[in-house]
């Protein structure tokens, strides 16, 4: 089962949350939500047989990624694996964008060449969304050393699912984030689960899982997931330390998804989890209401203006899938662009030799 | 008297020009600078360069080539040495998944100006791990370049024009081939100032009309000498084509010599099944039917896992004498 942390309290008088003016932590709710509407407007059409694959849900874990990457400036970049859709739209992607790209359409982020897993948008230093349990670890560290090569302050922030921590390359990734003090944030969103298999059944662990960073030297906190307010005034410190002395931490969320793994399991066949256990993270731990109560309570918001900005991400959401609807497959040429940049930009290079071999 | 340097200086010239006119270029791997580099193709650059450019990573292929993917995304522009090529095997996800597909799988936003280098080749008694030769393997891949220099003005040459390429750039180079010397130009003997060789372009290292031998790497050198006896012992004019880079890759020197010599032998140090051989001889067969007066054939490594016994593992790779008979039997 997926790790109890219990909140900790008075991280809304955390320094970096005494700057959020009230039109921001409304924006967090906001992208919060979008989050969760555009994901459950892909559920239906994916069940709907609108789109191909796999579609793997963030509903549950929305504050993290919302929380995290509010902290982020010019030079912090964003890199995660499979379960991408939440930091897509939380770095700023459209929901035509990735909705668009979920029906395999030549509007999608990726033009329909990457799908559910792959979305990515450089200019919003996001670097995807990636297929391969870890495999974006060292991609993670390398986008660090570009940044500390290019003697720029800003920090990579690494997203990881718990299932990702026995992988090889994680491993290797830590041990060199310390040895060459790379500004690199690791964030394992532990939800409990790698697929189907608890951490219990898939990790060996002192504590917990990011505990394993002090055999590299690496400072680590495991927290809570739930409220904002945490998750930005805890990840700061991280960010911090990356800006100012270019050294790695690893941060270990719990977190809590309500959806299967991917929609294959989305009823719970599996039968790894309970009932119970998945109604009591809604009831007592959704992040969305948590701010909500936050909201509620220090007067920003009425439930009537909450509530319209639900409604709001709900409308936002179905025009984006009637976007992805009403827009073109590309076009089978399309299959031989973006392999090769020299022949894209028909440089003289891309345009000497042979580089596809179809006959 | 023209210049002579050996292969492995020749790199070094390409790592020392390309960093002195890009700071983006650094030079990553086990070993290549404090101790010089395993095979010392890095020699000295530590030294001059100093440790931002020139880095010792510790044996860790999949996080470090890993690393150098991410920071190319970011426009460094890192030139990896895998020790062998053989150790691709512990960094595959990384270069297949990361190097070779995110261009793609991103729709064009992203690429990676990269380069993974170090030696493919056998017949140095290091057993089977350490033999591989995955040039076919690498080239299959969509968003690959694969280059294998078989002499040292073309090493110089392609790992120049490797360093630019805003693609990944797989530089296959041979152990057996660092220490031989080779006339290389100097840059103020060569039009523009400095020695660029392109990719996708072969080149015919000996000309003949009897039949083509084509091949890429130190089976190049191996042809080469086979042309000899052909020609010494049995009177056949071979052309020898030096592919140089595999993907992309010349088929037309490769059409228009068969057009003319009418017989051809494709020649590598990889095994058979799959080879770039393999791909070859299919191209000629499509695009020059008519013009073949014999099938085309093969001289590989021989189908196993590369055998360390000294005397086996010689008669395991290409030789002249196998190209000889191979001939032979088509002429």
């Amino acid at each position: 089962m997926a790790t109890a942390i219990a909140p900790s309290a008075k991280h809304a008088d955390a320094p970096i949350n005494q700057k959020l003016t009230p039109q921001d932590k409304l924006d967090l709710h906001r992208q919060m939500v979008r989050i969760r509407a555009f994901e459950q407007l892909s559920l239906q059409h994916y069940v709907g047989n609108k789109m191909a694959g796999f579609l793997h849900l963030y509903i549950g874990q929305e504050s993290v990624a919302v929380g995290t990457i509010s902290l982020l400036g010019k030079n912090d970049h964003v890199i995660t694996a499979y379960r991408d859709h939440g930091h897509a739209l939380a770095v700023g992607m459209s929901m035509n964008e990735c909705m668009a790209e979920l029906f395999g359409k030549a509007t999608g982020c990726s033009k329909g060449k990457g799908g559910s897993m792959h979305y990515f948008a450089p200019d919003k230093n996001y670097w995807g969304g990636h297929g391969i349990v870890a495999g974006q670890t060292p991609l993670g560290l390398g986008l660090a050393y570009g940044l500390k090569y290019k003697g720029l302050k800003g920090a990579a922030l690494c997203f990881l699912g718990d299932g990702a921590v026995n992988q090889g390359t994680f491993h290797e990734s830590l041990n060199l984030a310390a040895l060459f003090n790379l500004p690199v944030v690791y964030i394992i969103e532990n939800n409990g689960y790698s697929m189907g298999t608890s951490q219990e059944r898939s990790s060996a662990f002192k504590s917990c899982l990011a505990e394993r960073a002090s055999g590299y030297d690496i400072e680590w906190e495991l927290f809570s997931g739930e409220d904002i307010y945490e998750v930005r005034a805890r990840t700061q410190v991280a960010i911090e330390r990356a800006h100012n002395e270019s050294r790695p931490t690893v941060l270990e969320i719990a977190t809590y998804r309500w959806l299967g793994h991917s929609v294959a399991d989305s009823s719970h066949s599996g039968g790894y989890r309970t009932k119970e256990e998945i109604e009591r993270h809604q009831a007592e731990h959704d992040p969305v209401e948590v701010w909500k109560r936050n909201l509620l309570a220090e007067g920003i918001a009425t439930e009537a203006e909450l509530k319209k900005i639900d409604k709001e991400a709900f409308t936002e959401a179905e025009e984006s899938a009637e976007f992805a609807k009403n827009s073109p497959y590309p076009e089978p040429e399309s299959i031989f662009e973006d392999v090769y940049w020299e022949v894209d930009n028909k440089t003289d290079s891309g345009r000497s030799g042979r580089h596809f071999f179809n006959d | 008297m023209p210049r002579q340097i050996t292969y492995r200086d020749a790199l070094r010239e390409a790592f020392d020009e390309e960093l002195a006119r890009d700071p983006m270029v650094v030079l990553m791997g086990e070993e290549v600078a404090q101790y010089n580099g395993a095979y010392k193709v890095t020699k000295g650059l530590w030294e001059k360069w100093g440790d931002k450019r020139i880095v010792d990573t510790p044996i860790s292929e999949a996080g470090f080539i890993g690393m150098g993917i991410g920071a190319s995304m970011l426009g460094v522009r890192p030139v990896m040495e895998l020790m062998f090529w053989s150790f691709y095997t512990v960094a595959w996800d990384q270069i297949i998944n990361n190097a070779g597909m995110v261009r793609y799988m991103s729709g064009g936003k992203i690429n990676c100006p990269i380069v993974i280098r170090g030696p493919a080749n056998g017949g140095t008694g290091v057993g089977a791990t350490h033999s591989h030769t995955p040039e076919n393997i690498m080239a299959s891949f969509p968003g690959m370049k694969v280059v294998c220099p078989s002499n040292a003005r073309d090493a110089k040459g392609l790992m120049k024009t490797a360093i630019r390429d805003n693609d990944p750039v797989m530089f296959m180079e041979s152990t057996a081939l660092y220490g031989e010397l080779w006339e290389v130009p100097s840059n103020d003997e060569v039009p523009g100032g400095e020695l660029i060789i392109p990719f996708g372009v072969a080149d015919i290292k000996r000309a003949g009309t009897d039949l083509t031998l084509i091949a890429h790497g130190r089976a190049v050198i191996t042809c080469l000498k086979a042309a000899e006896m052909l020609e010494a012992e049995h009177g056949i004019k071979a052309e020898v084509i030096d592919l140089r880079t595999i993907r992309p890759l010349d088929e037309d020197t490769i059409l228009e010599s068969v057009a003319k010599t009418h017989r051809a032998i494709y020649v590598e140090e990889g095994k058979p099944f799959c080879g770039v051989g393999a791909q070859i001889a299919y191209t000629i067969q499509n695009k020059v039917f008519d013009e073949l007066d014999a099938p085309v054939q093969r001289v590989c490594s021989l189908d196993a896992p590369a055998i360390y016994s000294p005397p086996l593992e010689k008669i395991q790779l290409p030789y002249p004498e196998v190209i000889v008979a191979k001939a032979l039997s088509i002429c």
